[in-house]
């Protein structure tokens, strides 16, 4: 077929709708990567169609083979290349996503600054077209879990100066399926065509929340125990971290099978004994607690 | 299946949804239909930003003269002036909602320069303002609860015996199912009518249903020789590069390297309205003075740190599709096909001439943009005509008693889509659709004049004839997007020949209607409407005067 050199994955799948099967079925609007309707899984990646470059695609797929075109993952098929979205939808549902400013309404605009506003305009240019959905590997297992686009709306509305909910959100988000089920893969930050990052925003609420108090729950308490464990003998105690996670004993006796097989396949030792130059790493987590701020410290890393 | 609502509205982009709240708010029970998810609708595709004089140093008159200046003084005047009023307080209203505005230095909404506009008066979120504004409404519309079918695909208006619009027939694209929805008013916003040509800058579900249903319904159509040509669309696939990249100061270059528009617009030069620099890039190109059929924008000296900061959309567009990096090179554009400034004919309260029927937004014509939309203006009558018709129609529903439920027309309706089903093979509508796009492009572009517009209709009236052997390739019941491309094209074809029949009864130039053979604007015979009323033979024209309030019509200088 002739698609010309900016052709797009979009355009071959309209010029063997409209000229070879008209029955192909797929969502497709703008051509522009604003509308989000042509998501798809391409050379098995989620991608928007009108987003992928055929020559691109197919360099990836390797010359002489065809170039993979699937519906999009973890939802429902319904036709050809279209998938039932209504679990996207009910999950942005489910984060309140909408303002929701307290105190009396300014007469004009709410003032805040630019910086603020561009900072939550970095989740705001998600445009929901769910390839980020698609690609989660914790949806995959998990259809509980919000997943990235719905957090990365949450997180729009939490860092929003103009937004009163902050605690009732970052409780609600504390909850199973929010966002400690997150298992920081990167998938949804390398599929998403908008570069709206939802893992690093999902990180972000885990912070807030803890900082906000909202620590009863196994995600936060795992996370206090990963750095406690670190942070005194410079590597992690697998079983003390299991048992701290865990909110008592009767939730922990559904962990003893896991804990035994660790155990047959010597990932648990009888003896946690601090590493060599444990006393450096102490130091590193005594420093960055004294003088740091959590963001600063990210900074540095990279 | 049947439904009930007071309010039924048909498109759920920015107007729709608009409407749909303030009819809620008015005590309706209100559903819309919409042909794709809320969040997918065209007005996405905006980019630039949204119009008013909020600045104190600014005036709602002076933005009501700026856009009577830019409609070529065919908008009416007292819409116009109700939009300028308005749109502080819709300005204000979609902050407090949580769009995220760029800020000034003091922490208060920045504005940035548009075409044809005598003050910064541009209101915007980065380069993607439409996309911000269009999520913002839909968080209201999922915290209001209001009933939204999605992928469903409206075909024909139901009237009650007394002739007053009682509702809509249409189909459930998933299931296949046909519907029916009963309402005391309806509300049509389904934006443009942009693939009518081809290419455009609009999104492929822009094909003018609600317009088509309104015209078959007995509505009539106003100026819809009125299409506006945007100045800068890139060559390879009609996309769009925003005003808001010569809001920022961009550069239009000729092949010599010249600003052409220093001819034609001195004073305002790149940011003329949109019409006169279309027409100006054309002269160029025809004249030989373009690069391979386009001319040449250019941003290279506001600097790599300010296009990314308020243009980086533009410039990934750009890189993928004309392959260019705007920080170092510059990108070939052309003038395209872009907006319907006509429409099905509403009053100011979006009420049309049929009893029960409203219109908002791209599909309704106040007139608030005449002959010549000005740019961040279509935001703009989005949300203050899409409140106002969701106001007037909540207030005719309330009004209205009891609608009488007409089952037997679902049945026919269901016949009918049955019939188109069971036709033999036959044309493939993609042929066809290709055919009207370009017939249009060509005949009934930048220029005009009455030998190849009545060429234009002759072709038209032969496709009109052909469509009865157009078939539909997929049987199917799920899913069936090639019997809703068959009944859009079907819509656009009445479309085109309103157009067509238009811009033959307009002799003169006026706006983005330009007459080779009437090349002046005629004041003295021409301060009117087009109106166009579906016949089985085509179009009936009528025309009816302009409302002129306080700016009575002089010559255009920018």
């Amino acid at each position: 077929m002739d698609v010309p050199d900016y052709g797009t994955v979009l355009d071959a799948l309209l010029a063997i709708r409209e000229g070879v099967d008209e029955t192909l079925t797929l969502r497709c609007s703008c051509r522009s990567h604003i509308c989000g309707s042509c998501v798809m899984k391409i050379n098995h990646r989620s991608a928007l169609a009108c987003k992928t470059k055929l020559q691109a695609a197919q360099e990836r797929a390797g010359s002489g083979h065809p170039i993979v075109v699937q519906p999009a993952g973890n939802m429902p098929v319904i036709k050809d290349l279209v998938v039932d979205l209504e679990g996207l939808w009910s999950k942005v549902r489910a984060v309140d996503p909408y303002l929701q400013p307290t105190g009396p309404v300014p007469e004009r605009e709410y003032i805040v600054s630019n910086e603020a506003m561009l900072n939550v305009r970095e989740a705001t240019a998600c445009i929901l077209c769910g390839a980020c959905m698609s690609e989660c590997t914790v949806l995959e297992v998990d259809d509980r879990f919000l997943g990235p686009a719905p957090l990365a709306k949450a997180w729009r509305f939490t860092e929003d100066p103009r937004d009163g909910a902050d605690r009732a959100r970052l409780e609600a988000l504390s909850q199973p399926g929010g966002v400690w089920d997150c298992t920081h893969c990167f998938q949804c930050v390398e599929v998403c065509p908008k570069d709206v990052r939802p893992m690093d925003r999902i990180l972000e609420l885990r912070r807030r929340a803890m900082a906000e108090g909202f620590t009863d729950n196994n995600g936060s308490r795992h996370s206090q125990a990963f750095v406690d464990s670190i942070g005194s003998t410079g590597w992690l105690d697998e079983t003390r971290v299991a048992m701290r996670s865990t909110a008592g004993l009767r939730e922990l006796r559904g962990w003893v099978g896991v804990g035994w097989r660790s155990f047959v396949r010597g990932k648990v030792p009888l003896r946690h004994r601090p590493i060599p130059g444990a006393m450096h790493v102490r130091a590193i987590f005594q420093r960055a607690a004294a003088n740091d701020p959590p963001r600063q410290v990210r900074r540095r890393e990279q | 299946m049947a439904e009930d609502y007071d309010v039924l509205v048909v498109g759920a982009g920015l107007a729709g949804m608009r409407a749909a709240l303030a009819a809620q708010q008015a005590g309706c029970t209100v559903a819309i239909v919409s042909k794709v998810y809320p969040v997918r609708s065209h007005s996405n595709a905006a980019q630039g930003g949204i119009n008013a004089a909020l600045d104190e140093a600014d005036s709602w008159e002076s933005h009501a003269y700026d856009t009577v200046k830019g409609s070529d003084y065919l908008g009416d005047q007292d819409a116009i002036e109700l939009l300028a009023r308005e749109a502080p307080a819709a300005i204000i209203e979609l902050e407090h909602m949580g769009v995220v505005f760029s800020r000034d230095e003091q922490g208060r909404l920045g504005s940035r320069n548009f075409g044809g506009a005598s003050h910064a008066r541009t209101y915007f979120v980065g380069d993607f303002t439409g996309q911000a504004l269009l999520h913002v409404l839909y968080e209201q519309l999922v915290r209001s609860g209001i009933m939204t079918f999605s992928e469903h695909f409206v075909t024909r208006l139901v009237h009650d015996d007394d002739g007053r619009v009682s509702g809509a027939l249409g189909l459930d694209m998933r299931s296949g199912e046909r519907r029916m929805w009963t309402a005391k008013a309806v509300i049509l916003a389904t934006g443009g009518m942009g693939r009518v040509y081809e290419p455009s800058t609009n999104a492929l579900i822009c094909t003018g249903d609600g317009m088509a249903i309104a015209y078959r319904a007995g509505a009539p159509l106003m100026d819809m020789e009125m299409v506006q040509f945007h100045p800068t669309t890139l060559k390879s696939n009609g996309a769009l590069i925003s005003e808001s990249a010569r809001g920022e100061g961009a550069y239009l270059l000729n092949r010599d390297g010249e600003r052409f528009m220093q001819t034609t617009a001195p004073h305002a030069m790149e940011l003329a309205s949109r019409d006169v620099v279309s027409r100006a890039e054309q002269i160029e190109i025809n004249e030989g003075r373009g690069v391979d059929g386009c001319v040449l924008l250019d941003v290279r000296h506001l600097g790599a740190a300010k296009i990314m900061e308020r243009l980086p959309q533009i410039r990934a567009l750009a890189l993928e599709f004309a392959g260019a990096d705007m920080i170092t090179d510059p990108v070939p554009i052309r003038p395209g096909m872009h907006y319907e400034m006509g429409g099905i004919k509403t009053d100011v309260h979006g009420a049309t001439p049929l009893p029960g029927l409203f219109a908002a937004g791209e599909c309704a014509c106040v007139s608030v943009h005449g002959a010549n939309r000005l740019g961040a203006n279509s935001l703009l009558e989005t949300v203050v005509f899409g409140r106002r018709a969701g106001e007037a129609a909540a207030a005719y529903a309330t009004e209205r008693g009891p609608v009488r439920r007409s089952p037997s027309l679902l049945d026919d309706e269901s016949r009918l889509l049955n019939l188109l089903l069971a036709r033999p093979d036959g044309i493939r509508p993609a042929a066809l659709r290709q055919e009207m796009g370009q017939t249009m492009t060509v005949d009934v572009g930048v220029f005009r004049q009455a030998e190849t517009l009545r060429a234009a209709q002759a072709a038209l009236v032969e496709m009109r004839e052909r469509f009865a052997r157009v078939s539909v390739g997929d049987k199917g019941r799920v899913f069936n997007q090639a019997l809703v491309s068959v009944l859009e094209l079907d819509f656009m074809l009445d479309l085109a020949l309103a157009v067509v029949a238009g811009a033959l009864a307009r002799e003169e130039s006026r706006g983005a209607h330009t007459r080779v053979d009437f090349p002046r604007r005629d004041d003295a015979h021409w301060m009117r409407h087009t109106l166009a009323f579906h016949t089985p033979g085509g179009p009936r024209m009528e025309t009816m005067p302009v409302a002129v309030t306080r700016w009575q019509p002089t010559e255009r200088v920018y």
